[in-house]
């Protein structure tokens, strides 16, 4: 199979993107399936919380906090990590960031690297820069595993492998694992992936992770995780390096309550994860004994820094909006042509990428602002969409070819329209008129050109009525059925 | 109770009937009406699209028209949640204290029409019979924007003859998205084929809502797709007495 693109900058228009994903039956069916469920069991856990809201309150409040207060809490950070023997890196940059991982890893003579699930490195496109300098990696989280064997992409951010299905899985560990024996059977494709990455555990002394939490308070780093790989990778490997956006850091320890709270509920639809590995720099004789933070910024100063948008740093990549989003459930993360996909996708990317690729993902949304409602930081994803789209518009402004752009023309045409009750009258004749045209007897529109076409495609519209409401309310005043005013 | 409606240009232009079925109801129950001529768009498109100083003139039409009124009733939920949840961000963008002012105390004046009947007039029976297996479909805005929660419930369930039939996913948007229908009209069709597979599920002959942008969506493609199951706004159900049954669809 080829693998999706997955660079937003030379990945295709969200709208052609899906066009491809929405011919693939399987795909679709097995991302509608996995998101029903993990969303169904999200809703369960989260009814069971009678203070759910003030969860919700309390974890937008201290990320909104944090992001105000951004650079105190990440020097604290550095300070407190430092201090228990870490070694803080700060990446301006995916180059900068990939520049620095290498380096540690070539002082470390590391010819290989396993992984935990870090949808940050995926982001500064770190695997292929690591193959590039001769390093082989090993994604030791099952999902990614099996993405990789397969020569495929993450789909979502939490379940990144939720496109796929066992028999799928099965056919990919066969092959790449010489187990043509293997059935589809669940705990047989989990025993295969064990035994596998067993062995890489146990013989790769360097590993890369990323973090859900840095706790400024105590420079401590928080990974949560369901497997039980991660909890390897931190504790077996001589070095470890944690790859983070520098937009994860909490103030105090004791906030970790509020988000493993909400972070498990809204991720996977649990009480609580299973693994939760918390460490701060180094322990003589326990576990990795060279630890470095690399600090990623790439792209998030710049958000931090508009009124709006920032809301979009607050996130803790729990994927709940993706589960809930009825475009995500047609299309699947692919489409989105980035790590980050569905709703938080559409908001994150563009914005990563300075607003100058992906500029069609804010408007993959019709705005039903589900995610917004299962947030657990209160992102108004909705208002960050119509925020980008705004900026969209605003470059589109700045060039001739937007006259060539039907949606950009009927929009200016509609606001001159709107601008006043005659232009308006005058707008709703000449419609009827033109429409008449392709109005068939039975009064319905079956066929429209240009961007109509794209609404008659799977839609007929009724054709216009010979009257409108105006028309009837001065007809009905004239005529004496109600009194004049 | 006096009141001004807003009909919003969608309505006007392509459903009036649905104004007619607004008036017909309120002046049944006692509502003087009056309709300003002057009225065009609320903005919702232009601001969803992008197009914010263009939806900034339609918002500061909106309030500089409206502001002497005693309410305003406008048959969308969407409308109102652009009025409600989008008007102060362009307003606090344009920096016009004055405008702000007015659309402060403008805003509680403002209402959609179920929130209209329940809230300022009180009612849930409004008298009306409608002999038909009817569901209800939640949009987006007046679920999520404007939290209506069981008005809507509350006043079909009082309308006599009526069988009210539980739509199955009713949170989930049928894809409309105003421009998104067209900017990503394969995504948008996707997501209409599984909302319609809910509609046509109840076996109902009627779905209904709150608005005629939903309907227009699932009663464009329920047409293409030849079904017999009808859409009608729900003031179309509340309009409807023995002795004025609605006006037919064409």
């Amino acid at each position: 199979m080829t693998a999706p693109v997955m660079d937003p900058r030379v990945a295709p228009p969200f709208p052609e993107a899906a066009l491809h994903i929405l011919q693939n039956a399987e795909l679709r069916k097995n991302v509608a399936h996995a998101t029903d469920v993990i969303q169904a069991k999200r809703n369960h856990l989260v009814a069971e919380k009678t203070d759910w809201q003030e969860l919700r309150t309390s974890a937008s409040s201290i990320r909104a906090h944090v992001l105000a207060n951004l650079t105190s809490f990440l020097e604290e950070f550095e300070a407190k990590c430092t201090a228990a023997g870490g070694v803080v890196h700060w990446a301006a940059d995916g180059a900068e960031a990939n520049v620095i991982i290498l380096g540690i890893l070539r002082e470390e003579s590391a010819t290989e690297v396993i992984k935990i699930k870090t949808m940050t490195s995926a982001e500064i496109q770190l695997n292929p820069a690591l193959e590039a300098a001769g390093i082989e990696t090993t994604e030791t989280d099952l999902a990614e595993l099996i993405l990789q064997l397969g020569n495929d992409e993450p789909s979502h951010i939490v379940v990144p492998a939720l496109h796929v299905n066992r028999r799928q899985v099965r056919e990919i560990f066969a092959q790449r694992m010489g187990l043509p024996e293997l059935s589809d059977d669940p705990q047989a494709l989990t025993s295969a992936a064990r035994s596998y990455l067993r062995k890489k555990f146990l013989s790769v002394p360097t590993a890369i992770c990323g973090a859900n939490f840095l706790v400024a308070e105590t420079g401590s780093v928080a990974i949560v995780e369901s497997e039980g790989n991660g909890r390897m990778c931190l504790t077996l490997p001589r070095t470890l390096i944690a790859l983070v956006g520098i937009e994860k850091v909490v103030p105090r320890f004791s906030d970790l309550e509020v988000f493993l709270q909400v972070l498990a509920r809204s991720a996977t639809g649990e009480r609580m994860n299973p693994y939760t590995s918390l460490w701060s720099g180094v322990t003589p004789g326990d576990g990795p004994q060279r630890f470095h933070v690399v600090l990623l910024d790439n792209g998030r100063s710049e958000i931090l820094a508009r009124r709006v948008e920032r809301q979009t740093l607050k996130c803790i990549r729990c994927a709940a909006c993706l589960n809930t989003c009825p475009v995500y459930r047609q299309t699947g993360g692919h489409a989105y042509g980035s790590v980050y996909a569905g709703p938080i996708g559409a908001i994150l990317t563009p914005q990563l990428q300075h607003m100058q690729h992906a500029q069609s993902l804010p408007y993959a949304s019709s705005l039903c602002a589900a995610c917004y409602e299962v947030c657990p930081v209160k992102i108004n994803i909705p208002e960050v969409l119509i925020e980008l789209r705004a900026q969209v518009v605003n470059q589109e402004r700045a060039h001739m070819a937007r006259w060539s752009d039907p949606m950009y023309v009927g929009m200016k045409a509609a606001n001159f329209a709107f601008a006043s009750a005659w232009r308006f009258r005058w707008a709703q004749r000449m419609g009827r008129i033109g429409l008449r045209l392709f109005t068939r007897k039975d009064g319905w529109i079956h066929r429209l050109p240009s961007l109509g076409a794209r609404w008659t495609m799977s839609r007929d519209l009724r054709g216009l009525p010979e009257q409108t409401f105006r028309e009837w309310w001065g007809a009905r005043g004239r005529s004496g059925s109600r009194e004049a005013k | 109770m006096r009141a001004s409606l807003f009909i919003t240009c969608y309505n006007d232009t392509l459903f009036p009937e649905a104004g007619h079925a607004v008036v017909r109801l309120l002046e049944r129950l006692g509502v003087e009406l009056d309709f300003l001529p002057a009225q065009t768009c609320c903005g919702q498109m232009h601001a969803n699209t992008g197009f914010r100083p263009e939806a900034f003139s339609q918002a500061k039409r909106f309030v500089q028209l409206y502001r002497d009124v005693e309410c305003v009733v406008i048959p969308s939920s969407s409308c109102v949640a652009m009025i409600r949840d989008q008007y102060p961000g362009l307003f606090e963008e344009l920096g016009n204290e004055e405008l702000r002012t007015q659309f402060a105390i403008l805003l509680p004046r403002v209402y959609e029409l179920s929130e209209f009947l329940i809230d300022k007039l009180g009612v849930e029976d409004v008298g009306a019979y409608f002999p038909h297996r009817v569901t209800y479909h939640a949009s987006c805005h007046g679920l999520r924007g404007l939290h209506v929660g069981d008005r809507p419930f509350r006043l079909l369930s009082k309308v006599r003859g009526m069988e009210l039939v539980p739509l199955a996913n009713l949170e989930r948007c049928c894809g409309f998205g105003g421009t998104f229908s067209v900017k990503n009209a394969e995504v948008s069709s996707a997501m209409l084929d599984a909302k319609l597979g809910d509609v046509l599920a109840t076996r109902a002959e009627y779905c209904t809502a709150l608005d005629n942008s939903c309907l227009m969506h699932l009663g464009g493609a329920l047409h293409r797709r030849n079904e017999s199951l009808r859409t009608i706004h729900i003031a179309g159900i509340l309009a409807s007495t023995e002795e004025h049954p609605h006006e037919a669809a064409r």
